[in-house]
């Protein structure tokens, strides 16, 4: 199976993805390639909406039967909104990385995203790691 | 037809009782309306159903007294008959943990003599029976570890080391003790790299976490350097004693300048593991470190001939209620005096020849490769589940398929630096003749990884179930089932 | 020898398969000067000598089939049906590992799947994992399920004097590293009110025991106020308790408890010196992902029958590590089974008379000695099986004259524990316990008060 990359969205080496919506506030989620690694994902630890988390903190867990990611913040800033449909139904991580989000944060410096990856790049470095 | 094996309420008939229990033989005493409760739902069962649903059950399980169990790690030996005989002897078993020492000398000293002989084998200075298994016992050596160097006023210390073979237990006690675990490489040789060592060891290190021999099967044989340069930094070294099995009588790990260890009695000293527990995780400790251990322990008063409860000085505290899992050190107690010194040795030497058999065998089969297989080995060693010419078959699909020849598969995905890691203990109570059918078993299963792969995708087909959904139990968890309402989704 | 089949041909074949003439050649990497100890071990017994040995051991403690006991605080001598002991006897239980493989671990599985269910019903709550070492531990288990439910944002933990001081030792024990503020107990004030006083927006979590220590109970209404003001102030209510007391009295389910833990040995295991033992650690679902220990779940196999599997494995120390929400890696299933057999075959009929039997008793017994002279039994609060009795002289004294002459183990002497009850002691009575030996022990302690006794009785 190949995996897949939205265009528009910027990568961690961590995993996450990111994307800017039109009122500032950064929408995360996790990539193809970090749900295919987990497989059936079980449950996502969501974060509470009102911390305020530094880039580079633990704020999320996604975890599968055998295994539990942490998911990192790619910025800093304050937690607005989690994905609380995830609380039902986590397999829509696996069914749909790009939609299925995790949480958003009112960044307070965007300019923390420029560290990330874009589309390409993080194609390019997962080429180069053991799957 | 009544199925005894089904789940225990839809067995229950209203009205029903297993024991009848007398009439008061007192004047009755009024309870009070407000305290009673409402209903009680328990099952209503005969004692008939009862026992056919147990005995039901329990022949769904395999277990030691079945057949091989080569669970790396694990140590499934033989749970000797005569250890379950003495364990259930009512000197033993109807006696209360606060009685008066005079009237229970017989199991202080039954105690007493078990902390003597454990502190002889592993070659330390005293030892407290009170933690009720490994990673109880692991917690305790991490407290005490902390409480020495308190005492000794170096509050900077925080961080433990663990090599990256580490069981997932020793970072968990670490956290829980309130410290930093940090993780340590293995070389090419699966010992403790020493650079790395070097690198990490600096004045905030409380010391480190070692299993020796590793989970690698491997001897550590940096391990004196290992545990002098720790030393040197300040620092103090753990032992865990998981596979001690390997080398009673051969070598003793206070000798080798390790500071305190558990001890898994259920393992080494060959008391039953129960399906998950109990187990009894006592520890051992060098002299310096002796004021710490939880206690009471128990000690002797020489002049009187009469044992007693004693605090150590500086005891971390109470780590389990009462005394430890005495049932458990009765059975551990019988093992080794029915062993003595010689018996313990030869029971490492087969543990470890069994091993280096199949180790020797697995690498000549040339199917399943062994990333270590340059060393000898100790009491288990790790192949991996990895067929050539069979590449969409997992680790996972080869255990499934063992269980179609009647064993019980390794360890499996463990120790994690291992891909696809089988992890094989076969200890020394097994004959050559199961160790052999065994070896063939893995033979015939890597033929068929590559002729019918299909048998291993969907074994087990002969176990008293197939394979389980258990991404359907984690995500939506049943983990009760009342007949009311209350069952919890 | 003993348990090793290997014969020397066998070992023989082994060698030469493995390549090596000597088994010395498999212990090369140890090092060479600290190899082969000579340990200092008594010489080996066969079983038959053994047997004779360890009997004799045996023989030397006073056992309660043969003392009469009034000694509980924490560990009950409570009736034990021969069921039970046949269903933890099967090779295929006790010799069985942690249910890894589920295909062939069904039995594990399934029994301890049902012990949730059951000990899920006796608490009143809606989950209760595969069991914790002991009630002590389980105590420390729920206040760091607490501090992890609550983010590690409150940091104490508010005790009740009242809850067992073993239990209240262990949960300092585990947490000396964790800097957590334990408080409440100091004072000896076990009124609810102190305990409440004490709870603010630093409190984690409130542990009391129902019935305590003293073998005192408290109304439901009394602690579902007390839930009611812990949960105002934003903290979590833990309740210790009595699994047999839960035969009869209303369940901490039912008035707020968010954790409730118990000793679970009284549930069909002996009392064994003190152990094995068994942790019963229950909970609200919403928490299941913060709690810690084992815990069985029901799903299909993949032919859509009904099984069990060890799930939320996530949360525990082999796959999280340092992250664990414990570095628990076992958990007391022979022990648990015991109980799940002791619960199936007692069911809802035979728990409740046990429990009534134990009321009757106890009261029986307190109401007699209430009569005696110098002494006076604590009933400003109702109890279960346990009661406080003021004594004349030193509990220690007393106990050694019920011992001697009339061969019965007295209670808990709760003068170290509780000094400003003075010359105390808390007697149990359970089911186990016939009228004349109640009235035995009523006669004696009359004769004990007497000043011409002589108490310093030469003990051997």
């Amino acid at each position: 199976m190949t995996l897949k990359y939205d265009p528009n969205l910027k990568y961690a080496e961590t995993d996450e993805w990111a994307r800017v919506e039109d009122d500032g506030i950064v929408v995360v989620g996790i990539s193809d390639y970090a749900q295919d690694a987990l497989s059936d994902i079980v449950y996502v630890e969501l974060p509470e909406v009102g911390d305020e988390v530094s880039a580079g903190d633990v704020v999320s867990t996604v975890e599968s039967v055998k295994a539990a990611a942490d998911i990192i913040t790619p910025v800093s800033g304050e937690i607005v909104e989690v994905n609380e449909a995830l609380d039902d139904s986590p397999e829509a991580i696996n069914e749909d990385p790009y939609g299925a989000w995790i949480f958003k944060v009112r960044a307070s410096a965007l300019s923390e995203l420029d560290a990330l990856m874009d589309a390409a790049a993080y194609e390019a470095y997962n080429a180069t790691r053991e799957h | 037809m009544m199925k005894y094996d089904d789940y225990i309420y839809d067995l229950s008939t209203p009205g029903r009782t297993g024991v009848d229990m007398p009439e008061p033989d007192v004047p009755e005493t009024p309870i009070p309306a407000e305290f009673v409760r409402d209903e009680l739902p328990l099952p209503e069962l005969s004692l008939v159903q009862a026992t056919r649903h147990y005995l039901r059950l329990s022949q769904k399980n395999y277990a030691v007294d079945k057949g091989f169990y080569p669970l790396g790690s694990c140590t499934m030996k033989y749970n000797p008959k005569v250890n379950e005989w003495a364990a259930r002897l009512p000197g033993f078993t109807a006696i209360h943990p606060l009685q008066d020492p005079h009237t229970v000398q017989g199991a202080m000293g039954l105690m007493y003599d078990l902390q003597q002989m454990i502190a002889e084998i592993a070659g330390f200075d005293a030892v407290s029976l009170q933690p009720a298994a490994g990673a109880h016992g692991e917690f305790t050596g991490v407290l005490i570890m902390r409480a020495a160097q308190l005492a000794r006023g170096e509050t900077q210390r925080h961080k433990i080391l663990a090599p990256d073979s580490a069981h997932g237990t020793n970072p968990a006690s670490t956290a829980m003790a309130g410290f930093t675990a940090v993780q340590i490489p293995s070389d090419k040789d699966g010992n403790v790299d020493i650079e790395a060592l070097k690198a990490a060891l600096d004045d905030e290190v409380i010391g480190i976490m070692i299993t020796n021999p590793n989970t690698l099967g491997l001897f550590e044989s940096n391990i004196v350097e290992v545990c002098k340069l720790v030393h040197e930094a300040g620092g103090l070294v753990y032992g865990d004693g998981a596979n001690l099995n390997a080398i009673m009588g051969v070598v003793r790990p206070g000798d080798l300048g390790i500071d305190v260890m558990h001890f898994n009695l259920h393992k080494t000293f060959s008391t039953p593991h129960g399906g998950g527990g109990p187990g009894s995780g006592p520890v051992g400790v060098v002299a310096e470190l002796a004021p710490f251990l939880p206690g009471p322990i128990v000690d002797l008063k020489e002049d009187a001939g009469e044992y007693v409860w004693k605090q150590p000085a500086q005891s971390i505290g109470r780590i389990k209620s009462f005394h430890g899992n005495f049932g458990v050190m009765v059975k551990a107690y019988t093992y080794i005096r029915m062993h003595g010194a010689a018996g313990l040795r030869e029971v490492s030497e087969t543990a470890v020849l069994n091993a280096n058999y199949i180790q020797a065998r697995i690498l000549q089969m040339g199917d399943y490769p062994i990333p270590y297989g340059h060393r000898c080995c100790k009491h288990e060693t790790v192949a991996q589940g990895k067929i050539s010419g069979a590449e969409d078959i997992h680790t996972l699909d080869i255990a499934k398929r063992l269980i179609d020849y009647d064993f019980h598969p390794p360890t499996i995905y463990f120790p994690l630096i291992v891909h696809e890691a089988l992890m094989i203990e076969p200890t020394e109570t097994e004959d050559k003749e199961t160790i052999d059918a065994f070896l063939d078993a893995l033979d015939k299963i890597a033929d068929e990884a590559r002729e019918t792969p299909e048998l291993l995708h969907k074994a087990p087909v002969n176990a008293p179930t197939r394979r389980l959904d258990e991404v359907r139990a984690a995500r939506h968890p049943i983990l009760t089932r009342l007949p009311s309402a209350t069952a919890t989704q | 020898m003993r348990y090793i089949p290997v014969t020397d041909d066998d070992r023989r074949a082994m060698m030469d398969a493995i390549g090596i003439e000597d088994i010395d050649e498999l212990f090369a990497d140890v090092p060479a000067e600290f190899r082969y100890p000579q340990l200092d071990l008594p010489e080996p017994l066969t079983e038959m000598e053994v047997m004779r040995e360890l009997d004799m051991m045996a023989a030397e403690n006073a056992n309660l089939r043969e003392f009469a006991s009034f000694l509980g605080a924490g560990a009950y001598n409570h009736f034990v049906p021969a069921i039970v002991d046949t269903v933890i006897s099967r090779g295929e239980f006790y010799t069985a590992y942690t249910p890894y493989q589920p295909e062939i671990s069904q039995g594990t599985l399934q029994a301890a799947f049902e012990y949730q269910s059951m000990a899920a019903a006796l608490t009143g709550m809606e989950v209760v994992n595969a069991s914790h070492y002991d009630g002590a531990t389980a105590v420390a288990e729920a206040a760091i399920m607490a501090v992890n439910i609550l983010r590690h944002k409150r940091r104490t933990i508010v005790v009740s004097p009242t809850l067992h001081p073993q239990y209240r030792e262990v949960l300092r024990t585990y947490t000396q590293g964790m800097e957590l503020n334990i408080v409440g107990d100091e004072t000896g004030d076990s009124d609810f009110r102190a305990l409440i006083d004490l709870t603010n927006k630093d409190t984690a979590l409130v542990i009391v025991q129902n019935p305590d220590f003293l073998g005192q109970l408290h109304t439901p209404q009394e602690m579902q106020d007390l839930a009611d003001a812990v949960h105002a102030k934003g903290a979590l209510l833990a309740v210790a308790t009595d699994p047999i007391a839960l035969g009869l009295l209303k369940p901490p389910g039912e008035y707020g408890a968010d954790i409730v833990t118990a000793e679970g040995q009284s549930l069909g295991n002996g009392l064994s010196f003190g152990g094995p033992y068994l942790g019963i650690f229950a909970f609200r679902m919403k928490h299941v992902r913060k709690s810690s220990g084992r815990l069985v779940g029901e799903t299909v196999d993949a032919d859509g029958n009904r099984g069990y599997v060890l799930t939320l494995s996530t949360r525990e120390q082999h796959i999280r590590r340092e992250k664990a929400t414990s570095n628990i890696c076992s958990n007391q299933a022979l022990n648990a089974l015991a109980a799940a057999a002791y619960l199936a075959a007692m069911g809802k009929h035979g728990l409740r008379k046990v429990a009534e039997l134990s009321w009757h008793k106890a009261h029986y017994a307190a109401r007699q000695i209430a009569q005696l002279d110098g002494y006076e039994v604590l009933d400003d609060k109702p109890f279960f099986k346990e009661f406080v009795v003021k004594c004349p002289r030193p509990v220690t004294e007393i106990n050694r004259f019920l011992l001697e002459e009339y061969g019965i183990i007295g209670g808990y002497d709760l003068s170290q524990d509780y000094p400003h009850l003075g010359d105390a002691m808390l007697l149990c009575v359970t089911e186990m316990n016939p009228r004349e030996e109640i009235d035995d022990l009523v006669t004696a302690l009359k004769e004990a008060a007497a000043p011409h006794i002589r108490l310093e009785l030469e003990v051997k």
